[in-house]
């Protein structure tokens, strides 16, 4: 914080305890209090130049409060503890499927070659170069896999930084909250995007002993 | 000099399905005694109790990886002289020249194919 010269001396002083507080650095959550705290000791006769530097405390003020009202009302909260392990849930989730898959791909593959044991020539030759294509493509498991690895660490570095986000707004966030309460759940009917959620995780999913028994309710 | 096809060879992958799949591509290459590690720590017990010929390692593994296991490898008096071969879908320049420093003798990026594979470790133990 750099003091002009012709700024009053009871601010300067002001300024100087601010800084013996809070170093050079102000954590955005302490810049209101900071710009109260000088703005409150701006008294007596103020000079032109004080009152600029009073105008433009002033707007940098609201400035700050209106950004945290902002950030307050998307809401990280919900990001944190929905979004988030949703996403991370669903790529969990394509990883155990691949593995599966693959898995089944191969015990296929391996009982192929079994039954090749008993071929010769040409034909085994086929059956050998199938299956080894078959074993090269299997590989695509691993690298989605490592690919999806990834995305779910740099999905854990955004929480954090929304965790973050979370703690420095957190009163204005249960102001927020407070002036939209939660969803009641409603009688409306479904629309048919409420009807496009894409494959459940398993044990939410229905089975199709429990559709079947939902459609012969129909009858 | 031919290659033995009974040589023992260790593969080492954290993705069970790799190691799957490299456990059938290498029997298909008609190599039998395969053992298997999920990491360099795992790894490097299997290879001190003797009788690996031949590693066939991944790079990223948890908690002892690739690189650590080679340069594990390439500081015992007596695993020093093992072929080492790492199959990784870390393909940065960088990483190939840090594993070739660490006395890698050959390098096999993911994806790969049988032809690959094969091609490779004739260069390192020979034709077979």
């Amino acid at each position: 914080m750099q003091t002009n010269n012709n700024v009053d001396p009871g601010i300067k002083h002001e300024l100087a305890n601010l800084r013996e507080q809070h170093g050079d650095t102000v954590k955005v959550s302490e810049i209101s209090q900071v710009v109260e705290s000088i703005m409150s000791s701006m008294k007596g006769d103020l000079t032109a130049n004080d009152l600029e530097l009073y105008h433009e405390l002033e707007a940098l003020a609201a400035y700050i409060h209106e950004a945290k009202s902002d950030i307050a009302a998307l809401r990280p909260d919900e990001v944190r503890d929905e979004y988030i392990p949703t996403a991370s849930d669903e790529l969990d989730a394509i990883v155990q499927a691949t593995e599966i898959a693959t898995n089944t791909i191969m015990d296929s593959t391996e009982e192929i070659e079994s039954v090749m044991a008993s071929l010769e020539g040409e034909q085994a030759e086929k059956l050998m170069n199938a299956t080894t294509n078959i074993y090269e493509a299997c590989g695509f498991q691993d690298i989605t896999g490592q690919r999806i690895t990834k995305v779910v660490k740099a999905l854990k570095d955004i929480e954090d930084k929304i965790e973050a986000l979370v703690t420095a707004f957190g009163s204005e966030i249960e102001k927020v909250k407070a002036d939209q309460p939660e969803n009641e759940p409603s009688n409306a009917e479904l629309t048919d995007e409420d009807l496009l959620e894409g494959p459940q995780q398993e044990g939410e999913a229905s089975t199709q002993a429990e559709i079947d028994a939902l459609l012969a309710s129909f009858d | 000099m031919a290659v033995d096809k009974n040589m023992n060879i260790l593969i080492v992958d954290d993705y069970k399905t790799m190691l799957r799949i490299l456990r059938n591509l290498l029997r298909q290459l008609n190599f039998v005694n395969i053992e298997e590690a999920t990491d360099g720590s795992m790894a490097l017990q299997k290879l001190r109790q003797g009788n690996i010929d031949f590693v066939i390692s991944d790079w990223n593994m948890e908690p002892m990886t690739g690189i650590q296991l080679l340069r594990e490898v390439r500081a015992d008096d007596k695993l020093k002289h093992l072929p080492f071969i790492m199959i990784t879908a870390e393909s940065k320049s960088e990483n190939v020249i840090a594993a070739k420093q660490a006395g890698v003798s050959n390098y096999i990026v993911k994806p790969f194919n049988a032809e690959t594979l094969k091609t490779k470790m004739v260069s390192v133990l020979g034709d077979f």
